[in-house]
C-alpha cells in the first residue's frame, strides 16, 4: 500500500474541513509569505479630482502615462485623457483659439509670442459625474456609478450601441475598435484601490492634478476647495462633475 | 350561442405560457444572481476593471532602491519630479517579474516638452527659447537631468 495511515489521516481532513478561503490560507502559511488581503472598502472612499490650471504646463506627460498604463489605442488615436491649448486675445474674448494636437501626447509646439493674450491648458477626463447622463441611457446596464463613485464600464455587458458615447457632454468616452465596447477613463480604479495614483497623477511634474477622496475629513482637497475659486465644466448640465478646476478660464467650455 | 372552435384559444394560451416559462428560465439562468445588489449592474464587473495589471510602479516603489537617485535630487529644482514623469512605466522592473532596464530617455525633447518659451506655460514657470538658449548644443551638454543647476 502506498498511502501511509499519515498522509490518509492529512488529505482526509483537508478534504472534510477546508473551504477554498482556508485552503489558500494555508498556502501562504506553507509558503513563510504574508497573505495579500484586500482590505479596500468602497463604502468608505467618495473619488474626485482637483485640476489646477495655473500649475499645468502642458507637456502632456498625463496623456502619455494613461495610455501606457491602460493600453489606449495610439493608432487611431483615442483618449481616456487629453489636454486643450486656449487662446485667450483680448480683442477677442468670446472667441479662444484652441488646440491639441494628438491630444497633447507629445506636448505643445510653439505657437504663440510670449505676453501675447493670455494662453493657458485645460486637462480634460472623464468627470466622474455623480449624476452622470452617459449611465442613464445605457439600455444593458453596462455602465455604471460604483459606490465610491467612479464611473465604469462593463465590457462583458456592452453592446457597443454608442448611446452613451452621444450622452455623455464632454466627449470623454470613445468606442474601442479591438472590442467594439465603449471605453473612458477608470480614474485608474485599478490603482486607486490599491492605494496608489491615478497614472496622470502619479507623472504630474508640477502637480496640477491631485487626486482627491471626498469622504477622507484629512483629505487636504476640503481645504482647497474652500480656499480657491473652483469651477466644473459645463454646470449648467447639473451633471455633478466631480473633477474640479481651480482658476479656469471663462472662455473653457 | 356556443363558441366554436374554442380549442384554438387553449392551444395559443398554451404557447403563450410556454414562451413566458423559457422565458423565466432563461432569465433565471443567464442574469447573474448578485445583479442589482448594487445598482443596475453587475457587480463582478467592478473586479474584471480592478484585475488590470499595474504599469507605473509609484515613487515610494522607485525611492526604496534608488536612495542615491533621491538624495542627488534632494537639493535640486527637479526634486519634486516623479521618477516615471521621464524614464516611463517601470512596475515590471519594480516588482522584479522582468529584467527590464530603466530607459534613459533621449534628453533634448524631454527638457523641450516641459521648459520650451511661446508654447502657452506659465509665466512662474522656467522657460527657455531652446535656439536662443543653446544654439546646437545639447541640453545634457551643461545640465545634468536630476540636478539641472549649473555647478559653478
Amino acid at each position: 500500500m502506498s498511502t501511509s495511515r499519515r498522509e490518509f489521516l492529512m488529505v482526509g481532513t483537508k478534504l472534510l474541513v477546508m473551504t477554498a478561503a482556508t485552503r489558500s490560507a494555508l498556502a501562504h502559511v506553507l509558503a513563510g509569505t504574508p497573505e495579500q488581503v484586500d482590505t479596500y472598502t468602497a463604502a468608505e472612499h467618495w473619488w474626485a479630482m482637483v485640476i489646477d490650471i495655473e500649475k499645468c504646463i502642458g507637456g502632456g506627460n498625463c496623456v502619455k502615462a494613461c495610455k501606457d498604463e491602460n493600453d489606449v489605442l495610439n493608432e487611431p488615436m483615442y483618449f481616456r485623457t487629453w489636454v486643450e491649448r486656449y487662446h485667450v486675445n483680448s480683442a477677442d474674448a468670446e472667441h479662444p483659439v484652441v488646440d491639441s494636437p494628438n491630444g497633447a501626447y507629445d506636448g505643445f509646439p510653439e505657437a504663440y509670442a510670449e505676453g501675447e493674450g493670455k494662453t493657458f491648458f485645460v486637462p480634460k477626463m472623464c468627470n466622474h459625474c455623480v449624476d452622470s447622463p452617459c449611465t442613464q441611457v445605457c439600455p444593458v446596464g453596462a455602465t455604471f456609478v460604483t459606490v465610491d463613485g467612479v464611473v465604469l464600464v462593463d465590457k462583458e455587458y456592452c453592446i457597443g450601441c454608442r448611446y452613451c458615447v452621444q450622452a455623455c457632454p464632454y466627449g470623454c468616452r470613445y468606442i474601442d475598435p479591438r472590442t467594439h465596447t465603449a471605453d473612458k477613463c477608470t480614474l485608474c480604479y485599478h490603482r486607486i484601490t490599491k492605494g496608489l495614483l491615478p497614472a496622470c497623477v502619479e507623472v504630474c511634474p508640477t502637480g496640477a492634478r491631485q487626486l482627491a477622496d471626498l469622504k477622507n475629513p484629512r483629505d487636504p482637497v476640503h481645504e482647497f476647495l474652500r480656499t480657491h475659486p473652483i469651477q466644473v465644466l459645463k454646470p449648467q448640465m447639473a451633471t455633478g462633475a466631480k473633477i474640479f478646476y481651480n482658476g479656469l478660464d471663462g472662455a473653457v467650455r | 350561442m356556443k363558441f366554436r372552435d374554442v380549442e384554438h384559444l387553449f392551444r395559443l394560451a398554451a404557447i403563450f405560457l410556454a414562451a413566458v416559462l423559457v422565458f423565466a428560465i432563461a432569465r433565471a439562468e443567464l442574469v447573474p444572481k448578485d445583479f442589482g445588489k448594487y445598482g443596475h449592474y453587475r457587480p463582478a464587473a467592478i473586479d474584471d476593471v480592478r484585475a488590470r495589471p499595474i504599469r507605473h510602479a509609484g515613487q515610494k516603489a522607485c525611492a526604496e532602491c534608488h536612495v542615491d537617485v533621491i538624495e542627488t535630487r534632494m537639493s535640486a529644482r527637479h526634486k519634486a519630479l516623479p521618477c516615471e514623469t521621464c524614464h516611463g512605466p517601470l512596475a515590471r522592473h519594480a516588482t522584479g517579474d522582468d529584467d527590464t532596464k530603466v530607459a534613459i530617455p533621449e534628453i533634448t525633447p524631454l527638457c523641450i516638452r516641459c521648459h520650451a518659451a511661446r508654447t502657452g506655460k506659465p509665466k512662474q514657470f522656467p522657460r527657455v527659447d531652446v535656439k536662443e538658449h543653446a544654439g546646437d548644443q545639447k541640453c545634457m551638454d551643461c545640465h545634468k537631468p536630476h540636478n539641472p543647476g549649473i555647478e559653478q
